[in-house]
């Protein structure tokens, strides 16, 4: 089964990387562009879905200043 | 003393720690795939890219080996010092609080910085005068100290904070200026800049990283460690 | 996993053509391979190692006219690097390669990459790498493109470099229009070891293993081969170039890990001869190990340990993937190899054996797919003359002006010190961490050349350096001069050169202007090692910089090693403090021919350039580095871009201190105020001291006492004219590159 992990900031925490995407568009053109946050993709398979939770709370992300989307890729989520 | 310094693939300050720790004692490496801390009195947890910095600093290389024996060797009071990578690690190993992120200028920044000792009565600063002001070079990306208003609340009352960047030189963002924090046992120091590459004027104009060793080494020693499934003999 | 190899149909001369090689070269081949055409894989390996980048087919001749021997010399041209003796048993290997059109197409890539691939050079002769330096050019500031390259350049290199732990020292970066479409992206390394570890390239020993270990074998690089590719490869979609990226990425943690498993290889005296895969991957360091160990080499596919399915043979012998490096190890050796191998978490293989017959195989198990002779491939591409022609018309346009003729002296100075190829480059050498393995003595910005310690209480030396606008002025006196300013960099932190390398930049050398660019320079080069006793031992050459509106600045880049005997002597920018007395030594006769200013002032190039007294300049430099030595000097900066006003100015931004300098008559007699704060020539140094120690130089060389640091300014005073600059408003000025670039 194919899995994938979106980990992103938690709000509230500067995201430096977030900021300079945000400043750079309106500069190429594109206008009305708000809240930026920039993150990290890991798409694995697995033999187990259920394992992904622990798999993300261990080492994927760290809970302390990321949040993490579980979506598999059959379509559930 | 006898200090021991981690290797993991990727490290790559884990000799200059070697030779500063030399200078005031014992040394070795220790490679992350064994779980024997070989009698250490100290541990250090060096700078570098462990694991390539992959996925997160430090979040593979918390998971190795040696570092369960680390874990271990820290419930029990032992002396860690964990530097820039180091730091890393110890925050991702829940040895200490809050978490390092990317410099607020997203840019690797390599700059001497001035330090204030904000407690002298730890292992690692007993050799310092309160407020001293050391001067040591930072070298990171990911060097931002973060924890929430509450734990930087509760490790300023405990006194957890044991250095911090003199104003106008926190090139990272890290919140209220932290530099370096420790356990709330305090035996365990995380710090971003590099005290091993202060130790020497010759190459680098300023020893006063030196005062950090020189602390370790005199703190009484704590029982040696033989570390997780180590000792069978 | 076994790479598809299918009967293809036999490439033809256009196939040939295709891949970069003339009919006349295709027929030679054809020749070499015994009067029958190559097939494909074949003439895939033999275009790439008979392209100019591998066979230097146009400089080739040239080059062997370079002094290459000296009593330091320990290894010269023809290995992986160079090496010199150090003393206390110890060796410094090191050289300089290009990466410049990777660079081009995607910077932070193409940097990283050349990092990594002149690293390898350094540790696969046996050496730990112990520092960077690296040399960039760029089109002007104000093109968007160009900050672009700017910043993914560096930031790749600082990536690479610091990832690896080897810290990037030094280096140069300059910004001039001809290289808007064609930057250059040059990268030195140093390394260090005891003599007895040094270890050579050549395969030998009949019936020994070639191992490749490293990383895994992918489609990276490939490229331009693909025009082999068979059609039917199709059958996983219409996304065929997309597996072939033409980007190499590096990965440094793989070097790291491959660094340490290479050294504790040849530590532990398991190999017989190492190689590093760079261009041209597996075919060149194959071939080069055998040729120059006069064997042959199988080599099997199917046990290349690889990243993708389904890769065709030739992919597999073409591949330019990363961080992998190819030894020879006797049969008994292998365990243990592979051994370390896994300790280190790198892939092991063994896949190829050394034969006698001098030729190379290329397997899939047991059917050959390729053969060909060893000395074909490596020792008889065709080698062509050079027909220079001297250009009768300017070859670039002048520079947009960006300051007034007639503007006075102050607002001149502080449009050069704001100018992008003399500004502090701290926006950019804060990226790269410059103290790893605790040798470094001096940091970017502290001295005219970088410093690091030996074991021995001595220190090397390193500088690196170029200009390519005077030698598009004149390319042989313009390249001499770059020689001296290297030489100039090390005698003011107290080193006398040991080794030189070299990498030449330049445009299409089968056009008669470019031809006579790199003949010419090619003689000054020659000219200057010699007479400088500074020989090369090793470099690299990249042709075609070229675009529709011509060729790049003929740029011979210059990177030279020095020794001096005691670390804590070494020499410094900066005036150290207050009181000291500043003298100009050597001779100095300023000239704004070619010039910064002559830049800013949007001036033609002159039709070639004084001639330089090498004799005179270079008996300035041995009395220098013998003063620094000595410590009869508290500072010492050579004069170059700016000339003299801007040197000073550099020296009190430096030692964070003013000066009051009075310049007489003994100072450039005759010459006008513009010329004589702003002129440049080699030869001229600021240095600094006592006023009795200063004196002591007289005896061997020019020394006029000129006034001393002290004050929050810098003061000038010529002919009753008074320049007086703040220091703060020095220090703002310099910062400029941050505020364009940050």
């Amino acid at each position: 089964m194919r899995a994938r992990v979106l980990i992103r900031p938690k709000a509230g925490i500067l995201d430096p990387q977030g900021e300079a995407v945000k400043r750079a568009l309106p500069a190429l053109g594109f206008d009305g562009v708000g809240d930026v946050r920039v993150g990290r993709l890991v798409e694995l398979d697995v033999a187990d879905p259920a394992q992904l939770q622990a798999m993300c709370e261990k080492l994927l992300a760290n809970p302390l200043v990321e949040d993490y989307e579980l979506q598999l890729l059959d379509g559930s989520a | 003393m006898k200090f021991g310094v981690i290797q993991f693939p990727g490290s790559c300050d884990e000799v200059d720690a070697l030779a500063a720790a030399a200078r005031v004692g014992e040394a070795a490496l220790l490679w992350h795939g064994d779980r024997d801390l070989r009698g250490a009195d100290a541990i250090i947890v060096p700078g570098g890219f462990s694991y390539g910095d992959y996925l997160r600093a430090g979040a593979i290389a918390r998971f190795a080996p040696v570092m369960e024996s680390v874990i271990a060797f820290a419930r029990d009071g032992g002396l860690v010092l964990g530097i820039c990578n180091g730091f890393q690690v110890l925050c991702e190993a829940g040895l200490l609080p809050g978490a390092l992120l990317g410099n607020a200028n997203r840019r690797f920044t390599s700059r001497q910085v001035a330090l204030r000792v904000e407690r002298a009565d730890t292992p690692f600063t007993r050799t310092c005068a309160p407020g001293a002001r050391l001067s040591i070079p930072a070298k990171h990306a990911c060097g931002r100290y973060y924890a929430d208003e509450l734990t930087l609340d509760a490790l300023q009352a405990r006194g957890q904070v044991v250095l911090r960047y003199a104003p106008g030189h926190n090139f990272n963002g890290s919140l209220r200026d932290i530099a370096g924090v420790c356990n709330e046992a305090g035996n365990v120091l995380g710090l971003m800049p590099h005290p091993e590459h202060a130790v020497d004027e010759l190459v680098g104009g300023s020893a006063d990283g030196l005062a950090l060793f020189q602390s370790i080494a005199r703190t009484p020693q704590a029982p040696a460690a033989g570390g997780v499934g180590a000792g069978a003999g | 996993m076994s790479a598809s190899s299918r009967a293809a149909v036999t490439p033809t001369v256009e196939d040939a053509i295709a891949l970069g090689l003339t009919a006349a070269e295709y027929e030679l081949v054809c020749a070499k391979q015994g009067g029958r055409a190559p097939n494909q894989v074949e003439l895939a390996m033999y275009s790439l190692l008979w392209s100019e980048h591998c066979a230097y087919k146009h400089s080739k001749r040239l080059l062997r006219t370079l002094p290459t021997e000296g009593e330091h010399v320990v290894m010269g041209p023809g290995e992986n690097a160079g090496a010199v003796d150090v003393g206390g048993g110890l060796v410094c290997a090191f050289k300089v390669e290009s990466h410049n059109h990777p660079s081009a197409v995607e910077p932070f890539q193409g940097a990283a990459t050349g990092v990594g691939g002149i690293l390898r050079d350094i540790f696969a002769l046996g050496a730990r790498p112990i520092a960077v330096l690296d040399s960039l050019r760029f089109g002007e500031l104000s093109s968007a493109r160009s900050r672009y390259l700017l910043d993914g350049a560096v930031s790749g290199i600082g990536h690479y470099g610091n990832s690896v732990g080897v810290p990037t020292v030094g280096g140069e970066v300059y910004f001039e229009a001809p290289y808007e479409h064609n930057c250059l992206v040059n990268a030195m390394a140093l390394g260090l070891a005891s003599r007895e570890q040094l270890v050579r390239s050549a395969a030998v020993g009949v019936g020994n293993l070639v191992v490749l270990f490293g990383a895994s074998t992918g489609r990276d690089g490939i490229g331009g081969a693909s025009v082999l590719a068979s059609a039917e490869l199709g059958a996983a979609g219409g996304a065929q170039a997309d597996r072939r990226p033409s980007v190499q990425v590096g990965d440094p943690f793989e070097e790291k890990k491959l660094l340490e498993c290479s050294l504790a290889l040849l530590a532990r005296g398991l190999v017989v001869s190492l190689q590093d895969l760079g261009a041209a991957g597996l075919t060149s360091a194959a071939s080069e190990m055998a040729s120059k160990g006069g064997v042959g080499i199988d080599l099997d596919i199917a046990r290349v340990p690889l990243r993708e399915p389904g890769m065709e043979a030739f992919e597999v012998m073409v591949s330019e993937s990363q961080e992998r490096m190819l030894c020879v190890v006797a049969p008994g050796d292998l365990e243990d190899v592979l051994a370390l191998c896994a300790r280190w978490e790198v892939n092991g293989a063994a896949i190829g054996e050394v034969t006698a017959a001098g030729r190379l195989r290329v397997l899939d198990g047991d059917r050959v797919l390729a053969d060909m002779p060893v000395s074909g491939l490596v020792d008889e591409c065709p080698l062509y003359d050079l027909r220079p022609v001297r250009p009768r018309r300017a070859l670039y346009a002048p520079p947009p002006a960006t300051i007034d003729r007639d503007a006075g002296a102050r607002e001149t100075l502080l449009a050069l010190l704001a100018s992008p190829n003399i500004a502090s480059r701290r926006e950019l050498f804060e990226r790269y961490d410059a103290i790893v393995q605790s040798r470094t003595v001096r940091r970017p910005e502290q001295a005219d050349a970088a410093v690091l310690a030996l074991p021995d209480g001595g220190a090397l030396a390193a500088s690196i350096d170029g200009n390519g606008r005077r030698v598009a002025a004149d390319p042989y006196t313009g390249t001499v001069a770059a020689v001296l300013e290297c030489v100039s960099n090390l005698a003011c932190v107290g080193a006398e050169p040991l080794g030189t390398t070299n990498n030449l930049n330049f445009g299409n050398p089968e056009k008669g202007h470019v031809a006579w660019q790199l003949s010419e320079s090619v003689r000054g080069l020659g000219d200057a090692c010699r007479a400088l006793g500074a020989p090369i031992v090793g470099g690299n050459v990249s042709l075609y910089n070229e675009g529709p509106e011509g060729p790049i600045y003929p740029t011979p880049v210059i990177g030279m090693v020095g020794r001096l005997p005691d670390a804590r002597r070494a020499g410094q920018t900066g005036f150290p403090a207050a009181g000291c007395a500043i003298a100009l030594v050597g001779p100095f006769a300023p000239s704004l021919a070619a010039s910064e200013l002559s830049k800013l002032r949007g001036d033609e190039l002159p039709d070639g350039l004084g001639a330089i007294d090498l004799a005179a300049v270079g008996a300035a430099q041995v009395a220098l580095r013998e003063a620094v030595r000595a410590g009869a000097v508290a500072s010492a900066h050579d004069i170059a871009e700016g000339g003299l006003a801007v040197a000073l100015a550099e020296c009190c931004a430096a030692g964070g201190v003013g000066a009051e300098v009075a310049l007489g008559e003994d100072v450039a007699p005759g010459a006008s105020l513009l010329q004589t704060l702003f002129g440049e020539g080699a030869g001229g140094f600021v240095v600094s001291g006592e006023e009795p120690r200063l004196g002591e130089l007289a005896g061997a060389v020019d020394v006029r006492l000129i006034g001393a640091a002290g004050g929050e300014q810098l003061r000038i005073e010529r002919r009753g004219e008074l320049i007086a600059v703040a220091l703060s408003e020095l220090v703002a000025a310099r910062e400029a590159l941050g505020r364009v670039i940050a």
